[in-house]
């Protein structure tokens, strides 16, 4: 945290989208985080990815619950709209305003503890129900907020900063994701944004409920020796098995790809999810065999991270599994979101 | 590329981009703190032991600091450097307490300097304190050269210049006014000096021959003798409509001179068009401002008489062809025109003149007929016979000459030490942080968004009633206060340790400008496209760092457009990052290694 403000200058040769927006103009408020929070990496690299698919800022929708990780959506896109809700609870605000408009980008953060403890269930619906939308998880490994307790993320046999070690076993959001069926589960790292921006870009794109998992170090709770989630240790543990390039729809692949070594993901609006295997042997597409793969490497020790599973088939999004109407609800003519006291009559009759 | 080597002097002194500027580096962002704090006389004695005369040149500085300031990259306008080192010589308190002891007991050399000007003086400033003997020799009445003579005093006025040359006359100067040195020859066989300092300066102004020059030349003018004549009250009028031939900054004394002097209309004649004017920006800016009329791309023919007296000047209107990269490719004579003048004012360069230096005394002259002088120590191939300011490579400006004669009394000192005048101290950088506590830096390191403030003048009704009425006013103190805040604390420097950095991004992500990348190495040429915001100025340099402890990346800052916010080291959780004020140490006379003689002259 910092007390004087991010001065509102910028460096003359500054990149511009095609917008011709500049990142400077999807920054938010200052993080008043501690310095060094992995979060505020993942910020960046949200905000690096939101200018790199040329988002108008006020198409994007924030939501959060409560946590480190959930103060985050006022540090990015301050264009954007936001929504802070009670602890654990953000898919249900996310499910209900992606069901009154589709045509917006929902973007979810939450932290291990909003979503793998209090929020776990609301986690898991909302991947039952395939909301069209990015979650991402803040992972740590800790309460930030409340000094440093072991969250449900916690591996086993990490200490904590005072010297205790976790003997509760972890549950992992990538698996239990895979395992809900969800089309897009991602691991990555705060501390490597070449991996983590087209992860986001890619999500955001994606059809359907995309999760990336993001290692995201607590620089002041569990950032010491004996912890599995400092940024030594990540650094040491982490292996990519994949590499995600996210393509719009306009754009040509540019690269060639060895045959066998890419596999495209179509998505909906003709853009598509490059994914390039670093493992000969791991196959995203597949989900029983990316579960196994995953759970493996896990018991290993290792944090396999890249886009671990992504899936084309989605005709069980929300919308496109309830049949809605293809415009947003405050785009829709008032005769047809109103039927009229007439029919409104009619249905009454039917429960008399 | 190689990680960078800030044990090297230059690197840091390079960031400081106007320090690096000043020929004497001048520690710039230093004294503009201290005049936020509003303590004006440290400010003063901080620019005094660089540059020895503030109050003069925080008015007429040629300000090489300000086009090199990062603030005009960032934004547009440098910080307005010149003014603020006025603002600190006009709020000074008495400031000769602080000037150093001057021994009672000398040490026994005798140094004789030639002209009274800023080069001289600079040279008795450094070496009285060392306690030598110093006499100097001037040719007119008053001291002080060119800033006398030829800076009009609606510029510099007078009693400024009284009192920073009486600093230093009252340090023991053994000043012999009105005393025309007319043989070097006579000089080294009657004087008895130790070292002679040869600080006469380019008096001589060129002259322009064309048919009718010698028939009117009571009415053409050698544009620096004229001033000359004006400051000394020799000339007090000039004709109705006066052209100034030659467009660099004598010109421009001259055409405001005139307005004074009753012109009614003053033109400003220049060979080329404004790309190519010799003179500054802001000396054009304050001359059209006057109404001064600069009329582009007239070559003089020759000069109009009837009757005897001057009528005009006829001038080929010129064409030229210039390319892309702005250099002049061909020149056509497209006609001719006449411009009507009673009196016309050459100023078109000035030249230094030794008659009275003898050729057969071992002090060689060029070519060119000018004295063959080192670059770095100032000795002429004689030993113990120096020469610098104008007098040494011709005609630079006065800032120049206090650095010429800050490095001359270097060699002074060390040639009476008995000690080669090559073999001098190199300059030092001393780092220091300003981390006070956790969010706390001991410099305003806020971003402070003011645009550069405007100095006030004296209105255009008032300003002609008198020739010495100074038209600057000079900063207000509110003025100042919000100047002061534009200044990016370049000094103070961002400090990388990369055997503390954890990689966690965190200054990256801070940076307003995008100057911070962390990359896999490569050549600078590779690295400087590689960086978040491409580093295009070539001339910036890139910090660079040893490769970090768990990817092996490097840190790359590129220094263009930096502001020192320190918001880097504020975000940084385990301090890799620190902001430290660099202390340029950059070496004058007093600074030399002590020797048994100079210790013991030094005690009072």
């Amino acid at each position: 945290m910092t007390f004087i403000p991010k001065p509102k200058i910028a460096h003359p040769s500054l990149p511009r989208n095609e917008l011709g927006l500049t990142r400077r103009e999807y920054e938010g408020a200052l993080s008043t985080l501690c310095a060094g929070c992995g979060h505020d990496s993942i910020t960046a690299a949200i905000i690096e990815a939101c200018w790199g698919i040329s988002m108008r800022p006020e198409n994007l929708v924030k939501l959060s619950g409560i946590g480190c990780s959930s103060k985050t959506t006022a540090y990015f896109v301050s264009g954007g709209h936001g929504f802070n809700s009670v602890h654990g609870r953000m898919p249900s605000i996310a499910m209900g305003a992606n069901a009154a408009n589709r045509d917006l980008y929902y973007i979810g953060i939450s932290g291990d503890g909003d979503s793998l403890s209090i929020g776990l269930g609301q986690f898991c619906h909302a991947i039952r129900r395939n909301v069209n939308m990015l979650y991402i998880i803040e992972n740590n490994g800790v309460y930030g907020l409340t000094k440093g307790q072991f969250s449900a993320s916690a591996d086993v046999g990490t200490k904590a900063k005072k010297g205790e070690v976790n003997q509760q076993p972890p549950i992992d959001p990538v698996l239990l994701a895979m395992n809900l069926g969800a089309g897009f589960v991602a691991r990555s790292f705060s501390g490597d944004k070449a991996q983590l921006v087209p992860l986001i870009q890619a999500g955001l794109k994606y059809p359907g409920f995309a999760l990336i998992d993001v290692l995201s170090p607590c620089v002041t709770f569990n950032d010491h020796d004996g912890s599995t989630k400092s940024y030594a240790f990540t650094r040491e543990h982490y292996e990519p098995v994949v590499e995600a390039d996210f393509v719009p729809f306009k754009k040509e692949i540019a690269t060639a790809y060895a045959a066998g070594e890419a596999v495209p993901v179509m998505l909906h609006d003709g853009s598509r999810v490059v994914l390039r295997k670093l493992a000969e042997d791991y196959d995203p597409t597949d989900e029983l065999h990316a579960h196994d793969y995953v759970q493996q490497h896990i018991a290993k020790g290792e944090y396999l991270t890249g886009l671990l599973h992504c899936r084309s088939t989605q005709d069980t999004e929300f919308h496109s599994l309830n049949r809605t109407p293809d415009l947003p609800l405050n785009q829709l003519p008032f005769e047809r979101l109103n039927p009229g006291s007439k029919q409104l009559g009619k249905l009454m009759a039917r429960y008399r | 590329m190689a990680a960078t080597d800030s044990s090297h002097t230059d690197y840091f002194h390079k960031v400081v981009d106007c320090q690096w500027a000043c020929p004497a580096h001048t520690d710039v962002p230093e004294y503009i703190r201290l005049i936020a704090h509003g303590r004006f006389t440290d400010a003063y004695m901080v620019n005094r032991r660089s540059n020895v005369f503030p109050g003069v040149l925080g008015r007429v500085c040629d300000r090489p600091c300000e086009p090199a300031c990062r603030r005009g990259r960032v934004e547009q306008k440098p910080v307005a450097i010149c003014r603020l080192k006025r603002v600190a010589a006009d709020h000074k308190d008495e400031f000769r307490d602080r000037l150093p002891p001057i021994p009672t007991q000398k040490n026994g050399k005798r140094v004789a300097c030639i002209g009274a000007g800023c080069a001289s003086l600079t040279v008795a400033n450094d070496l009285l304190p060392l306690g030598y003997d110093v006499t100097i020799f001037e040719q007119f009445a008053t001291a002080g050269g060119l800033m006398r003579t030829n800076i009009p005093s609606f510029r510099l006025p007078g009693d400024v210049l009284d009192e920073e040359i009486g600093a230093i006359v009252d340090m023991g100067v053994d000043l012999r006014l009105g005393h025309r040195i007319e043989s070097m020859r006579k000089l080294l066989a009657e004087g008895g000096f130790d070292a002679i300092f040869v600080g006469s300066g380019a008096p001589k102004g060129k002259e322009l021959s064309l048919p009718g020059r010698q028939e009117c030349a009571a009415n053409i003018h050698i544009g620096i003798a004229w001033l000359e004549s004006i400051a000394f009250d020799h000339v007090k009028s000039v004709g109705q409509n006066v052209l100034i031939i030659g467009v660099g900054n004598t010109a421009m004394d001259c055409c405001r001179s005139s307005l004074r002097l009753g012109a009614k209309s003053v033109k400003v004649m220049a060979r080329k068009p404004r790309q190519f004017f010799k003179a500054s920006e802001w000396e054009l800016e304050d001359a059209e401002a006057e109404s001064v009329e600069i009329i582009i791309n007239r070559s003089p023919k020759s000069f109009v008489i009837e009757g005897g007296r001057l009528k005009g000047m006829i001038f080929e209107v010129m064409e030229y062809d210039i390319d892309a990269r702005g250099r002049i490719t061909a020149e056509r004579i497209a006609g001719e025109e006449f411009y009507p003048a009673d009196d016309v004012i050459l100023a078109i360069g000035q030249e230094n003149a030794f008659p009275w230096i003898e050729r057969d005394l071992g002090i060689e002259f060029d070519k060119w007929d000018v004295p063959k002088v080192d670059a770095t120590t100032f000795e002429s191939t004689r030993a113990g016979i120096f020469f610098g300011g104008d007098a040494a490579f011709g005609p630079k400006n006065i800032i120049w000459s206090v650095e010429h004669g800050h490095q001359a009394a270097i060699s002074i000192h060390q040639h009476c030490q008995g000690k080669s005048v090559a073999e001098r101290m190199a300059p030092g950088v001393n780092l220091q942080s300003r981390k006070m506590g956790m969010h706390e830096w001991s410099y305003a390191n806020d971003y402070s968004v003011t645009e550069r403030r405007l100095v006030p003048h004296v209105s255009l009704k008032e300003r002609f009633k008198k020739i010495n009425i100074e038209v600057e006013l000079g900063f207000t103190a509110e003025q100042a206060a919000e100047e002061v805040q534009r200044c990016l604390n370049c000094d103070v420097q961002t400090i990388f340790e990369a055997k503390l950095c954890i990689e966690c991004d965190a200054c990256i992500d801070i940076c307003p400008v995008d100057c911070l990348t962390m990359t896999p190495d490569g050549s600078e040429d590779d690295l400087r496209t590689r960086l978040k915001a491409p580093a295009k100025n070539v001339t910036q340099a890139l910090y660079v760092s040893a490769p970090l402890k768990f990817t092996g990346r490097v840190m790359v800052k590129d220094e263009d457009v930096c502001v020192h916010c320190g918001l880097c080291a504020e975000r940084c959780p385990t301090a890799a990052w620190d902001m430290q004020k660099s202390w340029v140490k950059w070496p004058h006379a007093v600074d030399q290694p002590a020797t048994a003689t100079a210790t013991a002259a030094a005690t009072p």
